[in-house]
């Protein structure tokens, strides 16, 4: 950016700045969704179905109205009647943000184990879990299908679509295979992972009128905005979301939930602000999670390690009222050179909660199998799985020859494996021993595909020197308001402790939402765009009063205005629908014309104990290709997060699902058991911070390419360990033994 | 209902609760202090942790009638390096861990420095062991972050005790 104001100083991008909200959340100053006091407030709680599907033939409410403090129990018998949720239509993205098509507590059917079918409210939360606890419920049960290994033969293969294709053919694959002197072909599972951010969903809501305020746990405020305004029949403009902090969200935030509708219903039936906090267990039972998945790869190759064939496919489950393909096998579509390839993605329906993103869905699990494979290959051709790796390594998108924007996997394997000390490692499986432990290394690719949406921002620039960026971002604990700081504050050329950014409120310009890895590079085309036409209106300015060198406060001051401002994208119907179209657009050329993605190379090592099969992951190195990062501190514990939760779903996640009743048996975080500090060895991040030519200062988001690949790194290091191959997560002693 | 006097940060605080009602319900919804944080209401994720008399507990786990006339320290009345360690080292994401993860610590370095042994000492008779990183993983295990901040945490931690 040419200027003739005053820019000369150090950049921040990329710098390791501290984030913003760091003295909030270390004081227990900042204020999450169930922590806004309002006058009269009530507390909510939720009765939720027992059975997996049928129809409610009695609710006894008398003992929990009857317990002082309780202010209402609503059931379908007296709830106030909402609209249905809409069905999905790619002409309003809003509509994609209904969790599930069932209009709760406006039927008497129930479609999955943990449906809510009534809410007490009362004057404090212990009175409302007890007279919850007290709302009998009978059922009439119908036939329902739950058990996922038992329906897999009624498998159907699934379309996708434009932003999620679930399957490509490239040449014969089977014929390649058959043909093949090497072949591994193998099964893998995965079971359901859920999201366990450790603030549970939660929202304050009240009615003023026809106003409504929302203080959500949310991932998505302005697809949030225009459900709940469908749902309850009131404008969109009458109805604000607030979520200036969101305690993690993995996805499990970015869709309405039956908490969120049932606490505006709850506070709309009683006239009163009400608070819903669920409950752990609530959070099991009333938010989807990531499917389980049965995979197969099967790989040909040459002696020389050429892939001549890769098919992939994957069987994940959705719901007859909703859920989506998770699309598994998009990591097999971009990663290899193979002359023939078959990819394809196939569904089961279940009486269940619908599916839903849990951190990259379809990559995270597709990785584990594809990698795992990969890995097989290089032991059955006594190949390195590097060598094997790069060997396969393609120059364009294998499935259609399209161009890669950028890609440097080769560079971020010599990285890695220069830092790891890969040159050191014993291929051959059980050979290393440490007293009772086998040690073991492997390997494997993380990869991870980039969309960008379409974000409104404004930018201001007064004369006392201080900027405000404000957009309706959503901070869920990836530093999003830190880092449009500091874009902010390089482009405009003033320190970074001027630049004030307002986020978490839908009153502000739309902003995008915090999933798919967008939001950051999203909000930062539009915050560099405003920028610019900052600058514009700046030079202007400063050529009329002579201040031309001056620095923008000053430009400001002379001016005599009190301040500046810039604004890109417009939150009129109009310009919202105009921004739908130009994203639809921009992805469509995009997509027609590169691959654009986030990689990397994981080198992990793991000891195991040769007696009990307890494995521990004892070193770990990350290098990536991530384009330019913007904040190195922040970028680095969103990549360490990543690979924490990749080893969670290696080493231990699971919901134990009765495959008879459908029913979670371990709602818990005592019974679901996620990485705690002694899991997790210090993890060296390395990356190569090269910009993506197309992509806004060249960054790719990082949200969630940490976790791929990781499950198979941990699987191959126990297999070069133990020289046991596990295809069945979660890798638990059992299993080892 | 129970008339219950408690000491929290250093205030006298009067309170008429059911008997049932644990200190975290007390502290979040009765005393206006959300800054300690309900992560599961089981005692699994440790998002409660507060100090009674300086040691470290699961508020959500603990009834408010028990802690009468105990000194209850919240992350609202912790003046510590640890919060500017925290910071620095990226100890948290999403924040919503952080107050029980810096009360923990704070309850976890005054156990240390009493000799309080933990599985991964090495002997647990030995006074004045140093606070290795594995001893720090180990003693802070009671403290979920599902952001996957735990490296920050260490740090922080290991950068205040030496």
């Amino acid at each position: 950016m040419t200027s003739t104001h005053n820019t000369t100083r150090e950049p921040v991008v990329g710098a390791p700045v501290d984030r913003v909200d760091g003295p909030a959340k270390t004081t227990g100053a900042a204020r999450f969704a169930a922590e806004h006091d309002l006058a009269g407030l009530t507390h909510a709680a939720l009765v939720t179905a027992t059975v997996s599907r049928g129809r409610i033939t009695g609710i006894d409410t008398s003992a929990a109205e009857a317990l002082p403090g309780v202010v209402a129990v609503l059931t379908h018998h007296n709830a106030p009647k909402l609209n249905p949720p809409k069905r999905v239509s790619p002409v309003n993205m809003s509509t994609m943000v209904s969790g599930t098509q069932v209009n709760y507590l406006n039927t008497d059917e129930v479609h999955w184990d943990g449906q809510p079918v009534a809410v007490v409210v009362a004057e404090h939360s212990h009175a409302a879990r007890e007279a919850a606890a007290l709302v009998e419920v009978t059922y009439e049960r119908l036939p329902a299908t739950v058990d996922f290994a038992a329906e897999l033969p009624n498998a159907v293969l699934d379309k996708g679509n434009m932003l999620m294709p679930t399957g490509a053919k490239k040449g014969d694959a089977d014929a390649a295979l058959a043909a093949a002197p090497v072949v591994v072909d193998s099964e893998y599972s995965t079971p359901q992972h859920h999201h366990n951010a450790i603030e549970p969903h939660a929202t304050t809501a009240v009615w003023h009128g026809d106003e409504l305020a929302v203080h959500d746990a949310t991932q998505n405020m302005a697809w949030l905005r225009a459900h709940l305004a469908l749902r309850f029949g009131v404008p969109e403009a009458k109805v604000r979301v607030l979520a200036p902090f969101v305690g993690g969200g993995f996805g499990g935030k970015g869709f309405a939930w039956p908490g969120v509708i049932l606490a505006v219903l709850a506070a709309r039936a009683t006239g009163r602000p009400v608070r819903l906090s669920l409950t752990r267990e609530d959070v099991y039972r009333t938010v989807g999670a990531r499917t389980p998945s049965t995979q197969r790869v099967a790989l040909g190759a040459g002696r020389d390690g050429k892939l001549t064939a890769l098919v992939h496919t994957a069987v994940t489950r959705k719901s007859p009222v909703g859920g989506q393909p998770e699309p598994a096998v998009t990591p097999a579509n971009h990663l290899y050179g193979a002359a023939n390839i078959r990819t394809g993605q196939s569904s089961v329906t279940l009486d269940w909660i619908p599916n839903t993103a849990v951190r990259a869905p379809g990559d995270a699990i597709g990785s584990f199998a594809l990698e795992s494979a990969i890995d097989e290959l290089a032991y059955e051709l006594g190949a390195d799985p590097i060598e094997l790796r790069m060997r396969n390594e393609p120059e364009r998108n294998p499935i259609d020859g399209k161009k890669f924007s950028h890609r440097m996997l080769r560079e971020a394997y010599e990285l890695g494996a220069h830092r790891f000390g890969w040159a050191d490692r014993s291929p051959e499986p059980g050979t290393t021993r440490d007293g009772r432990w086998l040690v073991g290394t492997g390997v494997a690719t993380a990869y991870h595909p980039q969309l960008r949406l379409t974000a409104n921002v404004t930018v201001r620039l007064a004369a006392d020197g201080s900027v405000t960026v404000r957009s309706g971002l959503h901070e869920i604990g990836v530093g999003a308001a830190t880092v449009q700081a500091q874009i902010a504050a390089d482009a405009l050329g003033v320190p970074f402790d001027a630049v004030h950014v307002e986020c978490g409120d839908s009153a502000l310009p739309e902003g995008a939402m915090a999933g798919g890895s967008m939001q950051t590079s999203s909000v930062a085309a539009s915050v560099l765009a405003a920028c610019r036409k900052l600058t514009r209106r700046l030079d202007t300015l400063a050529r009329r009063s002579g201040t031309a060198g001056r620095t923008p406060a000053e430009i400001v001051a002379a001016a005599k205005v009190p301040y500046i401002e810039a604004a890109v994208g417009s939150d009129t119907r109009i310009g919202k629908a105009a921004g739908q179209a130009r994203f639809m657009a921009r992805t469509a050329r995009d997509m027609r014309r590169w691959q654009k993605a986030a990689c990397g190379a994981h080198f992990c090592e793991v000891r195991v104990d040769a007696d009990t099969g307890e494995v521990r992951v004892s070193r770990w190195t990350g290098a990536f290709d991530v384009g330019r990062v913007m904040n190195r501190k922040t970028a680095v514990s969103q990549l360490r997060g990543g690979i924490v939760m990749g080893i969670g779903m290696a080493l231990t996640e699971e919901a134990h699902v009765d495959p008879r009743s459908g029913r979670i048996m371990n709602p818990s975080l005592s019974g679901y058991h996620v990485p705690v500090h002694a899991d997790i060895p210090p993890i060296d991040i390395a990356y190569l911070d090269e910009p993506d030519p197309t992509m806004p200062l060249g960054l790719l988001g990082i949200g969630e390419v940490g976790i791929t690949g990781v499950a198979a790194a941990v699987a191959n290091a126990i297999h070069n360990a133990t020289g046991k191959r596990l295809r069945d997560l979660p890798i638990t002693p059992a299993k080892l033994l | 209902m129970a008339e219950v006097r408690l000491r929290v940060n250093g205030a006298d605080r009067r309170l008429d609760i059911p008997p049932q009602v644990s200190l975290l319900d007390a502290l979040r919804e009765h005393l206006g202090l959300p800054g300690t944080k309900k992560g599961c209401d089981q005692g699994a994720c440790g998002a409660c942790t507060v100090l009674a008399d300086g040691e470290r507990i699961n508020a959500c786990l603990a009834l408010t009638v028990q802690y009468a006339d105990r000194e209850i320290t919240t992350i609202e009345g912790v003046d510590h390096p640890l919060q500017e360690a925290f910071v620095r080292h990226d100890g948290f994401q999403c924040g919503y861990c952080t107050s029980g993860q810096i009360c923990s610590a704070i309850g976890m370095l005054a156990e240390h420095k009493d000799g309080m042994p933990s599985a991964v000492s090495e002997d647990p008779a030995a006074e004045g062991e140093e606070l290795t990183d594995e001893e720090i993983r180990e003693r802070m295990s009671g403290n979920i972050c599902r952001c996957g901040a735990y490296n920050g945490v260490v740090e922080a931690v290991a950068e205040v005790v030496r």
